[in-house]
């Protein structure tokens, strides 16, 4: 029955410091340090509309804009208001296993959807990460390769020279951690950010 | 710059774990270490507070006391999981969850595995990410960790007592896993992990469509979701997901913390036993197992999936499939080696589309479930694999088997058959039955050979108390619900409470000194009889089912 009673008072002790005090703590101090991040990072345009988190993808299918990763979630991007077609906001990929027949079939249908888009581009040269799934179904990047070969393209729709679009993919690529650590990794909607106001 | 970063990595590793070792050893055994004056003083009210008394306690008392604590914080959470709907702190509205998945959800925290049959955005309300998830985090944590204490003191000790639970546990929380929680927490807010109590956020896209942003108190769960080798993500899609793991720099720190305890307690034990070298020896043998996990995965990962190369895709950046850019192939594979071998059970990309070889190493690291493993519970089975290979030893040159200088005979030796039996049993016993009845083969999503991997995935991932998944599989049913949190509870109390056992019956024993005939466990030779013996333990029992799963579909993968 001792025991008993310690569990009980332990567990309401732990469940304080580490359920309620730690966590409500946490929040207050991130809020005091970093509040853009502790918030998630959002962007505004110049005219100080919220656009997005610079963490976090969007569904780009305008041809004037690049365009990110395959998601299985769709980015949590949705038409309307009205939330019928829409479950909620979620994440996650679609999980097809590499021998899964449906990967084959979807990654050959947005090859020839892209080479009808980027007319130019050679099907070989299509970077593996532009028709592939993200882990997150949110990924806010591709590789600054997958953004070179979407230059013609957007270039065509938008009027923007490819020289200074050449000159958007590289503003908005980071390269390695340290120069080490990770991909380099081109942000998607910074750019188009940039592309939205130049054509505005 | 591929194996560069994960060399480094790795090297990081390296030169924490003697200094987070020391420090471990001061916690368990008490010594006085430099943040004694501040922490003694908050260890004091705590004790105060809930009536702790500092008595020592039997191997049987210090399992007792495991389990009933263990069981009160069960029910409270699951309390928390059917009541969240009502209850504060739930700005987007989120249901309160039906009973078997509240079970599954409480039985998957207490015992440290995290396999979530839920996703964070729709099944959780920011209350019980804290007050249920983070603290659960926080005390299965330190439950794992105190009763590895409590079985050092026991194979080490001169006494047959193995210390105090109540006091292990608030000992190991407000001196290792908070701090720890607290500086990771900043690093990861100051890369961009949301800590906010704000809902979900809905913004106009450039496109003139919307966007919800979900929020919440992330970076605090981050943290101690790493730290103490749990794993379960505040959004589905878990380390992928950008407002957990933001950049490559938030991705070296949730590794290194995966890392940090289970390797550290290995050099803490050496200090324990007066004999380091014994430490490395252990330590070596595990780093060896690893290192020959980790390029399998990642070589399988930059190789590329041959079905899309054939369909026209080239496969030059490796398999990207369920992968972040930011992370690519090579911090990836180190994410998926190093979350199954220190079983955390997070992931950065989705298990379910890794290559077949790729997605084999995660499998076997948790069917051998040695490879450092997880807090605590990791380096008891570590000293289970290393009595038995001095049993087998001794079996080979005729002698009584001896370790740490205490005999090994008859009933550790049942003990410890029966706890490495249970591990094959609880994995390929619900894998057979999944595969012969309904309710088991509607979840599969994925046709084929790999099928048989996402629900043989899921029960190893349950019986190493893991978490992690191949999350094709449709497992938020009645069947996947009960099923799973009989594998994740036996997989946890059955094996602790067998070891501790077997700690209490060495305790009891007389030191006997070393002789010239004794077989010595603290060279080399050693390392590699363990790599052995756990090698051909792990691979006999799993063969055929693995031949059955991930080797049948590389073998017919673009044929």
């Amino acid at each position: 029955m001792k025991v008993l009673l310690r569990a009980v008072t332990i567990t309401i002790a732990l469940f304080i410091i580490c359920g309620l005090i730690y966590p409500l703590a946490m929040t207050g101090i991130s809020q005091l340090l970093f509040h853009h991040e502790a918030n998630g990072s959002i962007m505004e345009e110049t005219n100080g509309k919220q656009v997005g988190s610079e963490l976090l993808g969007q569904s780009f299918t305008d041809s004037r804009f690049f365009h990110g990763r395959i998601s299985a979630v769709n980015y949590n991007t949705y038409n309307s208001r009205d939330k019928t077609a829409y479950s909620g906001p979620g994440s996650g990929s679609a999980n097809l296993a590499p021998s899964n027949p449906e990967l084959e079939k979807r990654v050959k249908k947005d090859i020839d959807a892209f080479l009808k888009a980027n007319p130019e581009v050679r099907k070989d040269d299509i970077p593996a990460d532009l028709l592939t799934s993200s882990g997150s179904g949110l990924d806010p990047d591709i590789s600054p390769e997958a953004a070179k070969i979407q230059i013609p393209a957007i270039s065509k729709s938008t009027g923007i020279s490819i020289s200074d679009l050449e000159k958007i993919v590289e503003k908005y690529t980071t390269g390695r951690t340290l120069g080490v650590f990770g991909e380099p990794r081109f942000n998607v909607l910074k750019a188009n950010i940039e592309i939205s106001e130049k054509i505005k | 710059m591929e194996i560069i970063q994960i060399l480094i990595t790795l090297g990081i590793l390296m030169i924490l774990v003697i200094p987070m070792g020391k420090y471990l050893f001061k916690v368990i055994s008490g010594e006085k270490s430099f943040i004694d004056p501040c922490f003694d003083r908050v260890d004091g009210v705590i004790y105060k507070l809930t009536g702790i008394k500092k008595s020592e306690m039997s191997w049987k008392q210090y399992a007792v006391s495991f389990v009933a604590t263990n069981l009160i914080m069960a029910l409270l959470v699951y309390l928390l999981f059917r009541l969240q709907g009502v209850l504060v702190l739930n700005p987007d509205g989120n249901k309160s969850m039906n009973p078997l998945l509240a079970f599954n959800t409480a039985i998957s925290f207490i015992t440290n595995t995290n396999l979530q049959h839920y996703s964070g955005e729709w099944g959780m309300t920011y209350f019980t990410q804290m007050a249920a998830v983070t603290f659960l985090m926080f005390t299965s944590a330190a439950s794992g960790f105190s009763v590895a204490a409590a079985f050092i003191r026991g194979i080490t000790g001169k006494s047959e007592t193995v210390g105090n639970f109540f006091v292990d546990m608030v000992r190991v929380i407000t001196r290792v896993l908070l701090p720890l929680s607290i500086i990771v927490t900043l690093i990861l807010v100051w890369q961009g992990v949301p800590q906010t109590l704000e809902g979900t956020k809905t913004i106009t896209t450039l496109q003139g469509s919307y966007q919800d942003i979900p929020l919440g108190p992330v970076a605090s769960m981050e943290s101690i979701k790493h730290i103490g080798t749990n794993g379960g993500g505040f959004f589905g899609a878990n380390s992928a997901h950008p407002f957990e793991n933001p950049t490559p720099l938030s991705n070296l720190i949730e590794i290194i913390s995966m890392m940090l305890i289970p390797a550290s307690l290995v050099y803490a034990f050496g200090i324990m036993l007066k004999n380091k070298k014994q430490a490395w020896v252990l330590f070596a043998a595990m780093s060896i197992l690893f290192l020959i996990s980790l390029p399998i995965c990642y070589l399988s990962e930059a190789g590329g999936n041959p079905i899309l190369a054939g369909a026209g895709l080239s496969q030059s950046m490796g398999n990207m499939e369920g992968k972040e850019v930011r992370f690519g192939i090579a911090q990836s594979s180190l994410f998926t080696t190093v979350t199954t071998a220190f079983t955390t059970g997070s992931v950065n990309n989705m298990h379910d589309s890794l290559t077949p070889l790729g997605g084999l190493v995660p499998l076997f690291q948790m069917m051998l479930n040695v490879v450092f493993g997880g807090e605590g519970v990791g380096f008891m089975n570590i000293i289970m694999y290393a009595i038995l290979a001095v049993f087998l030893s001794g079996l080979m040159v005729g002698r009584t088997p001896e370790f740490l200088g205490k005999k090994i005979e008859g009933r550790e030796m049942k003990l410890i058959a029966i706890a490495i039996l249970i591990h094959p049993f609880i994995i390929l016993m619900p894998t057979a039955i999944s595969l012969i009845s309904h309710q088991g083969l509607s979840a599969i999503t994925n046709p084929g050979f790999h099928g048989l991997s996402q629900v043989l995935y899921e029960f190893t991932s349950s019986a190493a108390n893991n978490g992690s998944g191949f999350e094709g599989l449709v497992d938020n049913t009645p069947f996947w619900n009960i099923l799973t949190a009989i594998v994740m509870f036996a997989g946890r109390y059955l094996s602790i409470i067998i070891l501790l056992a077997v700690a209490g019956s060495l305790a009891s024993k007389r030191l006997i000194p070393a002789g010239v005939g004794t077989f010595r466990t603290d060279k080399a030779i050693f390392a590699f009889i363990l790599v052995a013996v756990v090698l051909i333990v792990g691979a006999l029992t799993f063969f055929p089912a693995l031949a059955l799963g991930p080797i049948a579909e590389q073998l017919t993968l673009g044929k």
